[in-house]
């Protein structure tokens, strides 16, 4: 039981308080990119929850039980991003199978997702963070996902309406994206301090 | 002089200014995000990772100018990471060795060069195409223009959180620290408004 509330703690605190997008500024290239229309922000959210889940877990499994145990902490990066980009492959693969439109859509976002920071910072945060155990390292790799997600999600429903509104016409675009971003990150800040 | 050579020098001009500000890469690109606002809540840490990323740029650059021609298509992308991956580890490595108070606040944002837009954008659009010698002035172009903006963020932020630039204080005694501008808030909101400022100014001289 106490381990099970201890993972739901550590679920809770990735996705609310250590939000990696607005705690971290990780993952803020497609953060930018992908956040105009809901449906397409949903998607790539999933996307990256996938990626990043698994990535997670495997460098987890990397690090702990072949890295370190050979004294390889040095090829740590070469490691990661590997992995990563293998996972990428596989979502790609699976997506063009089995949603097609999605997959058009998406056009080169899909591939970027190997240079999200989000994943790779994930694998390395995990490891600065001294994870205890495998599990641990699961739930907190799938935590980022749902964070980004949540984050990536709210921005496009901002930005669907943002649409209607009478912007300065130098502010449009990126501008006002990065300071709805700003102040999204203070409201996200009043979480701070809750689980500790 | 032949008119080959003029013509030449022009090139590699244009090259470097084009990095310096027509296409700086966070001002115009928007690549480089993540470090970009990380970074910035002093300017001494900002000056460091700008460093870093040149020394980067300017290696995978090079390696990957000269084995343009040995790429297979479907393989690039994967060469370049590699590539960058690991000349990040050996810049890494050396900050840890001579200026480990750095590596200690820059933290995982070292390691996450590998993945930062700039080098990769740069080794798919220039040096994948161009000579070395081409190549090499991009990258410092590119890398000079990355660190200079990277400083002016650093340097506002650092200024308004603080009211400090390179830990020197230069404001009067009465100012009060805005604290939000060290924080996360800070960095995405100055950015965006410097964003904007730079698309005021490039309008209103076209």
């Amino acid at each position: 039981m106490d381990t099970l509330s201890a993972l739901l703690l550590a679920f809770l605190s990735i996705v609310i308080i250590n939000n990696l997008v607005f705690t971290k500024f990780l993952g803020i290239c497609p953060y930018l990119g992908v956040s105009g229309r809901i449906d397409m922000a949903f998607g790539m959210g999933m996307a990256v929850t996938f990626v990043v889940t698994l990535s997670g877990t495997m460098t987890y499994m990397i690090n702990n039980w072949i890295l370190i145990p050979l004294h390889l902490e040095v090829a740590k990066y070469v490691a990661f991003i590997l992995v990563i980009a293998g996972a990428v492959q596989l979502v790609e693969m699976y997506v063009r199978k089995c949603f097609r439109d999605l997959y058009d859509s998406f056009g080169i976002f899909l591939p970027l997702i190997t240079t999200n920071c989000a994943i790779l910072g994930l694998c390395l945060f995990l490891d600065l963070w001294g994870v205890g155990s495998l599990v641990e390292a699961a739930v907190q790799s799938f935590g980022a996902g749902i964070g980004f997600t949540m984050a990536i999600c709210i921005m496009a429903g901002i930005r669907e309406n943002l649409q209607l509104a009478d912007v300065p016409n130098c502010l449009k675009g990126a501008p006002i994206t990065l300071i709805t971003a700003g102040l999204l990150a203070m409201a996200f800040m009043g979480f701070a301090g809750m689980i500790r | 002089m032949s008119d080959g050579s003029a013509l030449k020098t022009g090139v590699y001009r244009d090259t470097l200014l084009a990095g310096l500000w027509r296409e700086n890469p966070v001002f115009r690109l928007l690549l480089g995000m993540c470090p970009t606002l990380a970074v910035t809540a002093a300017v001494k840490p900002a000056l460091t990772m700008g460093c870093c990323v040149i020394f980067v740029l300017l290696c995978s650059n090079i390696i990957v100018s000269l084995m343009r021609n040995l790429l297979k298509p479907h393989l690039r992308i994967l060469m370049f990471t590699l590539t960058i991956a690991t000349f990040v580890t050996i810049a890494d490595l050396i900050l840890r060795a001579f200026v480990p108070d750095m590596s200690e606040t820059l933290g995982p944002y070292v390691p996450l060069i590998i993945v930062n837009c700039i080098i990769i954008c740069r080794a798919e659009a220039c040096a994948s195409k161009n000579g070395i010698i081409v190549s090499v002035i991009d990258a410092v172009g590119m890398g000079i223009g990355f660190t200079g903006t990277l400083c002016v963020l650093a340097g506002v932020r650092e200024l308004l959180a603080t009211g400090k630039i390179f830990e020197v204080a230069v404001m009067p005694g009465r100012f009060v620290p805005w604290a939000a501008m060290g924080m996360p808030v800070g960095a995405f909101i100055t950015l965006g408004l410097m964003l904007g400022l730079v698309n005021l100014t490039s309008k209103s001289r076209s």
